[in-house]
């Protein structure tokens, strides 16, 4: 698990390096983080239920906060959390930091909670969040079916900061992964400098929704973050 | 786990212990004890009403849609779906239902998502994340300090939010009519926050916002 702030002008690729990897994402406004990345403000603004290249993180503030500019993935679930202690003991086998040491299994909610409490957050600052690199599908009546095996090694997806995000990740196994052996797969984390987005930015024009998600945080941007 | 399961109540109305006509546009935040029941009734058809609860003992555990669909294994809400708080525990049982589907992953509407979804210019309308925000701030902070971070997402009974295989998602026109109800066990002692949505930019309340009534039994 980690967190980092990203500026505006700098752009997160995230790497599979396994077959399977995931990992467990929240968003927030860094400078203000009542605002955070909404999933249903998300999901409803694009007409989708997953996310993919071209689409954007709206936060609850009707915001661009990141956008996915490249992805060769192609299917990030948001719908289904991650695990708290509990469920992953149900799942992987009890364990403690006592008799495992560094095996010690960590769970998407404790890592969640201990990242945000470093940026004075809790709680109540947890929504849904995304987890990449894993695929949850529903059929026509809602049942979901978790994809074994999505990711592969190698396989990314770039995140664009639109503003300055708080970004809080977990590697832990997606909650609707199939018991078994532990063996999270590495996740890479890299940073660089991107260029501001341009008039006919691919995730600005996707989607008219996403254009006035953009304009609404060019707004904010000029008014020096103010509300 | 059943989707379309249509189960009715053998409670009568007249026995509640509470009944209250909840105006579209207003908020109702009201605590119901482990053990009662809690009945919402679309009084006029296809209105959205968009709740969230709480572990009253501890409102930082409150409703989680990500875990209660996960647990599930399904998206949509029906007799017998367990609500599951973020902490995994049960807050409430769905023990009837005649509507049959219930969303719980188009969250609220707010001010500023109508500025997104609509057009920049209709920020103004009303919007159930400001009906949130005025029960949040006026309620009785003894216990908890209520306030934004405690608008998590949703569930938005009577509403019809499909999902194709494909990932597709759409608003649709609901599947409620008028009279039909969803009817919830509390499991433990918790806080119910509703707003009865104002929406008139999309289907889920036809276009014409309606009351709902909420009744409480013991």
């Amino acid at each position: 698990m980690t967190s980092l702030v990203l500026r505006r002008g700098l752009a997160m690729r995230l790497t599979a390096q396994g077959d399977g990897a995931n990992v467990s994402a929240l968003f927030y406004n860094a400078r203000h983080p009542l605002e955070g990345y909404n999933m249903p403000d998300t999901l409803k603004s694009q007409y989708t239920a997953y996310l993919t290249a071209g689409r954007v993180l709206h936060s609850d503030m009707g915001r661009a906060l990141m956008s996915i500019t490249a992805d060769t993935c192609g299917w990030h679930d948001t719908l289904c959390g991650v695990l708290n202690a509990r469920k992953t003991a149900e799942k992987f086998g009890a364990t403690t930091y006592q008799a495992d040491r560094n095996d010690w299994r960590r769970n998407g909610r404790d890592n969640f909670l201990i990242e945000l409490a470093k940026h004075g957050l809790g709680k109540r600052d947890v929504h849904a969040n995304v987890n990449f690199f894993s695929k949850v599908a529903a059929d026509i009546e809602g049942n979901l079916t978790f994809v074994p095996g999505h990711a592969k090694a190698g396989q990314s997806v770039d995140l664009r900061a639109e503003m300055e995000v708080l970004v809080v990740l977990s590697n832990t196994p997606h909650p609707m992964a199939p018991a078994g052996a532990w063996n999270p797969p590495a996740i890479g984390i890299s940073v660089r400098e991107v260029p501001a987005p341009a008039a006919d930015d691919p995730c600005r024009v996707s989607r008219p929704e996403n254009g006035r998600a953009f304009a609404n945080t060019a707004s904010y941007l000029m008014i020096g973050e103010g509300t | 786990m059943p989707v379309l399961n249509y189960v009715e109540s053998p409670l009568a109305p007249e026995a509640a212990a509470y009944d209250k006509v909840i105006l579209a546009g207003d908020g109702w935040m009201h605590t119901v004890r482990k053990g009662q029941t809690l009945r919402i009734v679309d009084l006029e058809g296809n209105q959205a009403a968009d709740t969230l609860f709480y572990n009253a003992a501890d409102p930082e555990d409150r409703y989680s849609a990500t875990d209660t669909i996960r647990e599930q294994g399904n998206l949509f809400l029906t007799t017998g779906t367990k609500l599951m708080s973020s902490d995994g525990n049960v807050l409430l049982t769905i023990t009837a239902d005649t509507c049959g589907r219930h969303d719980t992953i188009g969250g609220a509407c707010s001010a500023e998502s109508n500025t997104t979804r609509y057009a920049l210019d209709k920020k103004h309308m009303h919007a159930c994340r400001d009906t949130y925000l005025k029960e949040l701030v006026i309620c009785d902070h003894t216990h908890h300090a209520w306030g934004k971070r405690d608008i998590a997402h949703n569930i938005n009974f009577f509403m019809n939010v499909p999902v194709t295989p494909e990932g597709g998602l759409t608003f649709a026109d609901g599947v409620s009519e008028a009279g039909k109800y969803v009817e919830l066990r509390a499991e433990m002692d918790v806080v119910v926050l509703l707003s009865n949505c104002p929406q008139l930019n999309n289907p889920c309340n036809a276009y014409n916002p309606t009351p709902v009534r909420v009744l409480i039994w013991d």
